[in-house]
């Protein structure tokens, strides 16, 4: 799990809860307090921009690579890196741009957009609560 | 040639007045608006405010065109690689150049198929390699896509294979000499040259065999 914020953290303590070995990387130290007590997992230091701290934290080993720092570019390198160099054939990237994530997901690479699921329950929430007239 | 540089600071500004003076067609985006309203002094209407990641950005800066040429100089390495990857994977755009700001991650741009790039640590520090001759194996010529280098190697009394001719030296694998520089002259080095204690030797080998040349060809201070 590389990027352990608000999301990395939480997917990371999920993962872990169901029996995963999970390893997280941040580069910021701090970003272990998100995983609390309850946490089984490893936990590296660094820049996941960094192959050495890539390394360090197993993705030699890895059957997964979820990529979720705060840096849309940033994921879209490090999932390379992944995809490429180590040839992790599930490798996610969180990327919040939806036009960005489309165009590296027809390139090859899995992409999630947050932010596009995001416009589409705002969307269909006001849709299915508008007035009728407004719904045809 | 219609050229889009994404990056207006020192380096961008810099190439958007020269290039305007080799009468090239530019826009350069920028997207920190005191650098934007400065450049678009100067620049008028070639200088757009935008994150350069952005597709509307560049659509708005004419990537469909597509132009000749995108240079990336932004400060970030990784917005470097993903100005470039999409201009060329996804705009069609023919040659693209980057910027390496964080010399470590040059394999990055290597592995993700980025070139030519360009990074003013590295070339400071191959003239640093060149003006400290102790150093003993100075690079003169990464030719990435062929996979070779090209060293220069200083030659001193305790070198093993001084005395010794060409032939008779026990290069690594995938290392040739190529030449002998010898009070200003140059010579072919063939399997007889003999090497001297001075000689400047010009090598042509792949990537990770500078360990080994150093061994047979440097004294043990050197290596």
């Amino acid at each position: 799990m590389v990027g352990c914020g608000r999301v990395g953290s939480a997917v990371a303590l999920e993962l872990d809860r169901i029996g995963w070995d999970v390893t997280a990387v941040d580069q910021n130290e701090d970003a272990l307090q998100r995983l609390g007590d309850r946490w089984n997992g490893a936990f590296v230091v660094g820049h996941g921009m960094d192959v050495g701290v890539l390394q360090k934290a197993g993705i030699e080993e890895a059957d997964a690579v979820v990529v979720a720092t705060n840096g849309d570019n940033t994921n879209l390198v490090i999932g390379q890196v992944a995809q490429k160099q180590f040839d992790i054939e599930t490798t996610i990237v969180r990327v919040l741009d939806p036009a960005r994530a489309k165009v590296y997901s027809s390139l090859g690479l899995r992409t999630i957009s947050p932010t596009s699921t995001a416009i589409e329950f705002l969307t269909d929430a006001v849709r299915s609560a508008g007035p009728a007239e407004a719904q045809s | 040639m219609y050229i889009l540089i994404a990056g207006g600071g020192k380096i961008g500004a810099n190439l958007t007045r020269s290039v305007l003076a080799l009468g090239h067609e530019v826009t350069v985006i920028e997207q920190r608006r005191d650098r934007f309203e400065r450049l678009a002094g100067e620049f008028e209407h070639r200088v757009q405010l935008g994150d350069a990641t952005e597709l509307f950005v560049l659509d708005r800066a004419g990537i469909a065109r597509p132009p000749d040429l995108v240079v990336a100089v932004t400060g970030d390495d990784e917005d470097n690689i993903v100005i470039c990857q999409m201009a060329r994977e996804h705009f069609g755009v023919e040659k693209v150049i980057a910027r390496v700001n964080d010399p470590r991650n040059q394999p990055l741009f290597d592995l993700i198929g980025i070139s030519p790039t360009i990074s003013a640590t590295s070339i400071i520090l191959a003239m640093i390699e060149h003006e400290v001759p102790e150093h003993g194996l100075i690079h003169l010529l990464q030719l990435r896509k062929e996979n070779l280098e090209i060293v220069e190697v200083q030659l001193d009394a305790d070198s093993p294979s001084v005395g010794k001719p060409v032939s008779r030296i026990n290069l690594p694998a995938g290392a040739r000499l190529i030449t002998v520089m010898r009070d200003g002259q140059a010579h072919m080095a063939e399997g007889e040259t003999e090497l001297r204690a001075g000689d400047q030797v010009l090598a042509v080998l792949e990537p990770g065999k500078e360990a080994e040349l150093r061994k047979v060809l440097l004294s043990k201070a050197d290596r």
